[in-house]
């Protein structure tokens, strides 16, 4: 709204949409693939999630940076979407823990977003046309100017991204003061959350993490007692390195565990494709079904890729018999081989019926697509940290 | 795991009469509840006495019992229809409250009847406070402070370990009632006192006062599978200390990080584990202290909640449609999401706009009431809106109170800053305003923020909303661009025009030249992610419209906006009904209303429904929509009560087709010249009367027609300041009065009709024929006003003659102005004469309790009429019956009684004294009950029992009467002497008893004062419960006098007690036939399916 500084600035999607509006954040010029985030909290954990890497994320949440920023919430050591947009960012910061406003912050990490009024306008856009590249400028005027270069810019799919947000050098955490370490787990960093390794010291493991071309090798060179493969930006199918470092860990029978990214990495090693969805699972209020249980968990969300059902290419497929109208596949339901034995689909979405966690029976290795760690999003799934550490009690060799 | 098989029959207990704290969201709820168990095949029985409620229609039930909520009553009810299960959990405190008695009493047992929904272990968890605090400090949550306590001695004792200021809180009580924050030690006595009255179990909590913290509420969902969703967050604009329920609420909480939301959800669900909510849904509040982000739990209701209904209309998740389909076995992933119809209900909403209710009070009404706000809830209704900003949806919430003083006028405010800070420090009515207006005066948002505990960021969108009016003021044009800017931040035309010197009209034309308009998006529980596709809309000045189009011809119906005291849920009944009956009638209807506690404002009641405020800016616009995207036939403006009639006028200016009622016929009605026209063609008589400018002329007029007179200033409607004066020095001190309020005001003085019998009637005018609806004779005499006098139907005193006499009149009215549809007549019976007093050219507050009384649709017929039908046509088509109508009963119909619920209970003066609670031309009642049965005995005696619990059948009989009443009284009180009661009255009284073979024990006066051998005063004997029924009719003139407030102190005693209090002879007549039918034990319980076979067959 006019009433807020801010300069002019413009958004064009891939299809040729354009939305005026005032640029917050850094002055600039920026591109990347458009999504849209439903998360009603969450902001400062949402942008500094490196699995954002090379999107400009949308929130369809109106009123952002209430809160303002602090030193706690983040989730890596600078923000990592490549664009912002939102509809109402807050003037001032309100909260006993805000140590700045949101608009400085992405000025200090060179941001650029865009508040306009037509968020709803553009999630539905997204949601009919898919995930789209896009650009948000406060230096281009003109949209066709802009335009030409989003259809210059790189697509997502296909791109290896885990390389360029990992650590360069192998880092450790440690369980805090007083939590005697139960585990040593090497954890691949293919753009992992702060809360993860937080969530496995809590528990007692000793979290050493390792850069995302790391060979099987180097991971089992650690002498871990369980290895985990994070989240992070990018195609599945452009990271054959953790695919093969992921295939070497399973060989040697170690305790796995894998989480959005990793989750994907671990279906391919087993033989499954992995696919673009139209315009991804992000937000914190995901029902996902514990196929097993018939227990449902809302889970917290960031991915634009999934793992195929067993025997099949894409999500096509995804469907339930129609019988009852849930969404569990009946694929889903009965377990497949692998060349790592049989395997079963353990998770499902509700909303749409894509795989979100796949297990296999003979070896101590299981992943989910959703995030556990949550930060933000709720705690539902938490759990699964503990069955990480139960899977290393059992220890190592085929379960 | 889907549905239990074993649950073929199940009792719904529903929540009574409107209440203060317990509104109409549980009409909601319970109907909701009624249509899901029918539409899974199994018997629905449902108690409720509450007429005005659409789940008390006859379709909603198998066996509907509109029967008091009393543990006598639903063990006849149980043991004639043997549900399976009883479901307490969607009727409000009150259902809970009779599940626990049912329980206690050892029925539930005895026929071995199963609680669904929460369990009595449950409940008690929630609502015993300190078992709820062991429970939830077990889990490693905080809650504050507190002791509890059973005597004022403990009390006392307690505030030296917890300190001044401490919260006063009673158990198992609704809406705060009996609680309070005492400052001083004469506070706890005065608050403590009512608490342990107020409390079934004698039992207060006192609590470390957190005032000023931020306070949030939770709704949760869990299945028997253990999952559980939180559908919804609601922050308090007001920080703790007030009232939820009077308090401005946002959704979803905007100042919480992840951090911290997460950690209250974490909370709340170990909470609802712990508890054993297993099956529905609960409501968790919490506050946060803003400094530190301590975070204390404050409360659960186990139950669907008024803040559940709010969840509901906020999130479009039906919280009370889920909870019903839970808690008869089916999980959150096997209900599908109706909205998107693709997802299923295992998820929690996520929204892409903001939600703003305000509560609506009416102390207007109470003149005597402490204003301010505190931890009881004083408000008696609330509106909702919904804009993709908070500026938006609060400005539009705003407006949607229709109150002149609650929008924000941006005008640089003559009172100074430093005075309007002072006054923010207090809660009150309307303190946002307030704030705003300080704001404008030049007070910083800091200062605010330090006076109010408001939120920092909420007061930077006020700053926000400041700093848009000082640029559309100061814009060298109004062009479009700084048009959008202040629509965005929801200025309505009307503030706009005030900032550039222009009329709303000139701004709204101005806005629709240059293409300003807004859009409508919708309510779809996903944020867009999903295609939404029950059309439940609001507007907002954004992109991209979402108004389906379509070629089958809609009927636009304007609701009734926030209930409030004369216009509540009666009227969104009326709306409802006319809803359905278009639908049935092949229109698609639109329902406009913005009160989240409706069933109209259900996104499945009709084609589609407009989440809006009712002011003429936003009622136009849905108008434009709607007829851009297909056929409109017209718009309904006379079922939702005064607020549509009043957009009438203006919406037909505007070009808008109305349907039914024309303009011109409520104005014949409205206008008082023009009405009175319309009765000298028909020969009838009124009142006699004259307007009166000055004291000199109110005195001259009320000389020449005689006192009493009924005054009243000549613009109000609903009774507003209206009085009855019995001489020349109160007429005058009234004039007075009312012309230094509002100079130049002009006054009606109109012959007060003594001892006249009232009459009230409804009828529908197909343009030719008039159906008689009902005729309602008044208990109460005329100077009562007729939403708050009992009244029976068929009208036990009135003759052949009288009715037909009634028949007439009517229909000359309705000729007379021209009415299409209903139509609402009051009489007066004085001598013989019959007397009009006025006619309502609409749905009147008493057609629900017509249409249950003798089994007739009648707001659906009207509607039928308004879309042409005419009466014959509906008779043919079964809609009316075959012939015959409500001024024909059979002399074997059943007597309905209905009966209203007073709020006297919940005001204090700020002194801590009771308001009064005599009854007058002013409307007061907040709800009504009705009592049905084959004799007027017992019908009463129902009506009674559902109102206040029952009427004694021995014991202690006070009366202390007016002298012109005291002839009357004789016969009945003797008749109560001869069944037993002791009879203790007032010496006047006693005296005149005693000569008539009454024996009489004489008891004091309030101002007699307490006895030589210190003999306590009625009040005193009142208060400590010695009283089991007391009769007192008001004294003469209203002014002065010590008799009438010995009246007040009895009065105000009566209602602190909860005994029951007769204020009128014809009461007692009638209370002491009831007496007679209960002694005589023909209290028995009977359907309204069951009543309706005998009376249409
Ligand atoms: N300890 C406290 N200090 C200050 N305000 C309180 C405290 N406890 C409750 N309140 C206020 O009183 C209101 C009513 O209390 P609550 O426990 O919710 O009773 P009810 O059952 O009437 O909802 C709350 O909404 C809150 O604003
Ligand atoms: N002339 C009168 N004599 C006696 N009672 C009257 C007279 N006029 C009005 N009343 C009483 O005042 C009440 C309210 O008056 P009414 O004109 O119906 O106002 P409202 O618009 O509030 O219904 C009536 O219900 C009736 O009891
Ligand atoms: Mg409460
Ligand atoms: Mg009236």
């Amino acid at each position: 709204m006019s009433e807020r500084a801010g300069k002019p600035a413009i958004l064009v999607l891939e299809d040729g949409t354009t939305l005026h509006g005032t640029g917050f954040g850094a002055d600039g010029e920026t591109f990347g693939e458009m999504v849209f985030n439903t998360g009603m909290t969450g902001y400062q954990e949402t942008l500094t999630d490196p699995s954002y890497c090379g999107q400009i994320v949308a929130m369809t949440a109106p009123h952002v940076g209430n809160t303002g920023v602090n030193d706690e919430d983040p989730e890596s050591g600078r923000v990592w979407v490549s664009g912002y947009v939102v509809r109402e960012p807050s003037r001032i910061a309100s909260s006993w823990r805000a140590t700045g406003s949101l608009d400085e912050y992405l000025r200090a990490n060179a941001v650029t977003g865009i508040a306009t009024r037509d968020t709803r306008l553009l999630t539905m856009r997204i949601r009919e046309q898919g995930a789209m590249r896009a650009a948000v400028s406060t230096v281009e005027a003109d949209p066709a100017k802009l335009l030409e270069r989003v259809r210059a810019s790189p697509r997502m799919a296909g791109a290896d991204l885990a390389t360029v947000v990992s650590t360069g050098k192998p880092y450790t955490v440690a369980p805090p003061a007083g939590t005697p370490v139960r585990f040593r787990v090497a954890a691949v960093d293919l753009g992992i959350k702060a809360s993860t390794p937080r969530e496995m010291a809590r528990r007692g493991i000793e979290v050493t993490v390792l850069p995302a071309a790391s060979t099987a090798a180097d991971i089992l060179g650690a002498g871990p007692d369980g290895v985990f493969f994070s989240n992070g930006p990018g195609d599945p199918a452009a990271a054959g390195y953790a695919v093969e470092a992921m295939r070497g860990v399973l060989d040697a029978g170690l305790p796995v565990f894998g989480i959005c990214f990793g989750s994907q990495i671990l279906s391919r090693a087993l033989g499954l494709e992995t696919y673009k969805l139209r315009y991804g699972h992000r937000g914190v209020n995901q029902p996902v079904m514990d196929v097993a249980t018939g227990r449902v968990y809302i889970t917290s969300h960031n991915h634009g890729f999934a793992a195929a059902l067993p025997g099949y290419a894409g999500g096509a497929s995804a469907g339930s018999d129609g019988s009852t109208w849930s969404h569990v596949p009946d694929a889903a339901r009965k377990p497949f081989d692998t060349p790592y034995g049989p395997a079963a689909i353990s998770h499902v979405n509700l909303n749409d019926g894509v795989v979100e966690g796949i297990r296999l029976l003979d070896y101590p290795a299981f992943s989910v697509q959703y995030h556990p760690e949550a930060a933000p999003g709720p705690h539902d799934a938490a759990d699964h940290f503990d069955q990480f550490c139960t899977l290393m009690e059992r220890g190592h060799g085929a379960a | 795991m889907a549905r239990r098989e074993d649950l073929k029959s199940v009792l719904v207990i529903g929540s009574g009469p409107i209440v203060i704290g317990q509104g109409c969201e549980f009409d909601y709820s319970g109907t909701q509840a009624c249509r899901i168990l029918k539409s899974e095949g199994i018997r629905v029985s449902l108690v409720n006495s509450n007429p005005a409620t659409i789940m008390t229609d006859p379709e909603f039930a198998d066996a509907t019992y509109v029967e008091p909520i009393t543990t006598e009553i639903l063990e006849k009810v149980i043991a004639k229809e043997r549900p399976d299960a009883v479901l307490p959990t969607l009727g409000g405190q009150t259902a809970l409250n009779a599940a626990m008695d049912l329980h206690a009493a050892g029925i539930l047992e005895r026929y071995n009847v199963e609680l669904i929904g929460a369990g009595i272990e449950a409940i008690e968890a929630c609502e015993d406070r300190e078992k709820f605090k062991e429970i939830v400090t077990g889990l490693g949550a905080q809650v504050p402070r507190s002791i509890i306590c059973h005597t004022m001695r403990e009390c006392l004792a307690a505030t030296g370990e917890l300190g001044y200021p401490v919260v006063v809180r009673p158990s198992f009580t609704l809406g705060g009632l009996g609680s309070g924050i005492a400052r001083t030690a004469d506070d706890l006595r005065r608050i403590a006192g009512t608490g342990l009255d107020a409390s079934p179990t004698t039992e207060v909590l006192l609590e470390e006062s957190i005032i000023g913290w931020k306070e949030y509420e939770l709704e949760l969902m869990r299945d028997r599978n253990d999952n559980v969703v939180i559908v919804c967050s609601i922050e308090n604009i007001d920080p703790m200390g007030v009232h939820t329920g009077d308090s401005v609420t946002v959704a979803p909480a905007m100042t919480l990080t992840d951090r911290e939301y997460q950690a209250m959800r974490d909370t709340a669900i170990a909470i609802i584990r712990a508890v054993g909510v297993d099956t529905g849904g609960c409501n968790i509040q919490f506050a946060v202290n803003p400094e530190t982000g301590r975070m204390v739990v404050i409360e659960m209701n186990p139950r669907v909640s008024r803040s559940s209904a709010l969840a509901s209309k906020a999130t479009g998740f039906p919280i009370a449609k889920i909870a019903t389909r839970l808690a008869i076995g089916y999980t959150l992933d096997e209900i599908p999401n109706d909205i998107t119809g693709q997802t299923p209900a295992s998820f929690e909403p996520a929204l892409d706009y903001v939600v703003v209710k305000v509560p609506r009070f009416a102390f207007e009404k109470f003149p005597g009431a402490d204003r301010e706000l505190t931890t009881h809830m004083k408000s008696v209704g609330e509106a909702m809106a919904i804009g993709r900003s908070f500026p938006e949806a609060l400005q539009k919430a705003l407006r949607s109170l229709e109150d002149k003083s609650a929008p924000f006028s941006f005008r640089t405010p003559a009172e100074p800053a430093a005075d309007l800070l002072a006054r923010c420090r207090t809660p009150h009515d309307g303190r946002l305003t307030t704030m705003m207006t300080a704001l404008l005066a030049g007070a910083s948002a800091a200062e605010l923020t330090a006076a109010t505990g408001v939120d920092p960021w909420f007061v930077d969108q006020l700053d926000f909303l400041k700093s848009v009016s000082a640029a559309t003021a100061a814009a060298a044009e109004l062009d479009a661009a700084r048009l959008r800017t202040a629509k965005e931040a929801g200025f309505s035309d009307a503030a706009i025009g005030e900032l550039r010197g222009l009329g709303a009209g000139q701004v709204r034309a101005l806005r629709h030249s240059l293409g300003v308009r807004p859009v409508y998006h919708a309510v779809d529980t996903c944020a867009a992610e999903f295609a939404a596709r029950t059309p439940y809309l609001y507007s907002s000045y954004d992109a991209g419209t979402e108004v389906p189009g379509g070629t089958t011809p809609k009927v636009i119906i304007l609701g009734s906006g926030p209930n409030r005291i004369g216009q509540g849920i009666e009227f969104d009944y009326s709306c409802v009904h006319a809803s359905f009956a278009l639908r049935a009638a092949g229109y698609e209807t639109v329902m406009v209303n913005c009160n989240p506690e409706t069933v109209s404002t259900d996104y499945d009641t009709s084609s589609r429904l407009y989440f809006e405020p009712l002011t003429l800016e936003d009622v136009l616009e849905v108008v434009h929509a709607e007829q851009a995207a297909g056929p409109v036939v017209g718009v309904i403006a006379t079922i939702g009560g005064q607020t549509p009639l009043g957009l009438a006028a203006a919406l037909a200016q505007a070009g808008v087709p109305i349907v039914g009622t024309s303009p011109a016929a409520i104005h014949a009605a409205e206008d008082r010249g023009a009405f009175a026209e319309v009765l000298a063609q028909a020969g009838l008589a009124a009142p006699r009367g004259a307007i009166a400018l000055s004291e000199d002329e109110a005195a001259l007029v009320a000389a020449e027609i005689g006192y009493p007179v009924l005054v009243r200033p000549s613009y109000v409607l609903g009774g507003r300041g209206m009085e009855i004066v019995y001489d020349e020095p109160t007429l005058r001190g009234y004039v007075a009065r009312a012309t230094a309020a509002a100079p130049g005001q002009s006054i009606l003085v109109d012959r007060f009709l003594d001892d006249a019998i009232e009459i009230d009637v409804d009828g529908i005018y197909d343009g030719a024929e008039l159906y008689l609806g009902g005729v309602m004779e008044h208990i109460e005499e005329a100077g009562i006003h007729s939403g708050d006098s009992a009244c029976a139907l068929p009208p036990i005193t009135l003759g052949q003659s009288d009715v037909a006499a009634i028949r007439a009149a009517t229909l000359a009215i309705a000729r007379g102005t021209g009415v299409r549809g209903l139509l609402n007549v009051q009489y007066a019976m004085a001598a013989g004469v019959l007397y009009v007093l006025e006619a309502n050219p609409r749905a009147s507050r008493t057609v629900p309790f017509v249409s249950k009384a003798t089994a007739v649709p009648l707001a659906k017929a009207a509607a039928l009429v308004m879309l042409g039908s005419s009466v014959a046509d509906l008779r043919a088509s079964g809609v009316l019956p075959a012939e015959g109508d409500g001024g024909t009963l059979p002399l074997s119909a059943p007597v309905a009684v209905k009966e209203v619920v007073l709020p006297f209970g919940r005001f204090r003066d700020p002194a801590g004294a009771g308001v009064d609670t005599v009854l007058g031309p002013e409307m007061r009642s907040t709800g009504e009950v009705m009592g049905i049965d084959s004799a007027f005995g017992t019908a009463y005696a129902k009506a009674q029992a559902a109102v206040y619990g029952s009427l004694p059948v021995k014991g202690r009989a006070f009366v202390s009467i007016a002298n012109r009443d005291k002839r009357a009284m004789v016969f009945p009180v003797k008749r109560l002497a001869d069944l037993g009661f002791e009879i203790w009255a007032t010496n006047g009284t006693a005296e005149v008893l005693r000569r008539n073979g009454v024996r009489a024990k004489i008891v004091r006066k309030h101002s007699d004062g307490v006895g030589p051998d210190d003999e306590p005063t009625v009040v005193t004997r009142i208060l400590d419960g010695e009283v089991d029924l007391i009769v007192n009719t008001p004294f003469g003139s209203p002014s002065a006098a010590s008799a009438r407030l010995d009246g007040y102190e009895i009065r105000t005693a009566a209602v602190r007690r909860g005994v029951p209090c007769v204020t009128t002879v014809a009461g007692l007549a009638a209370a002491v036939q009831g007496i007679e039918a209960i002694i005589r034990g023909e209290v028995g319980v009977r359907s309204l399916q069951e009543h309706a076979a005998a009376l249409r067959g």
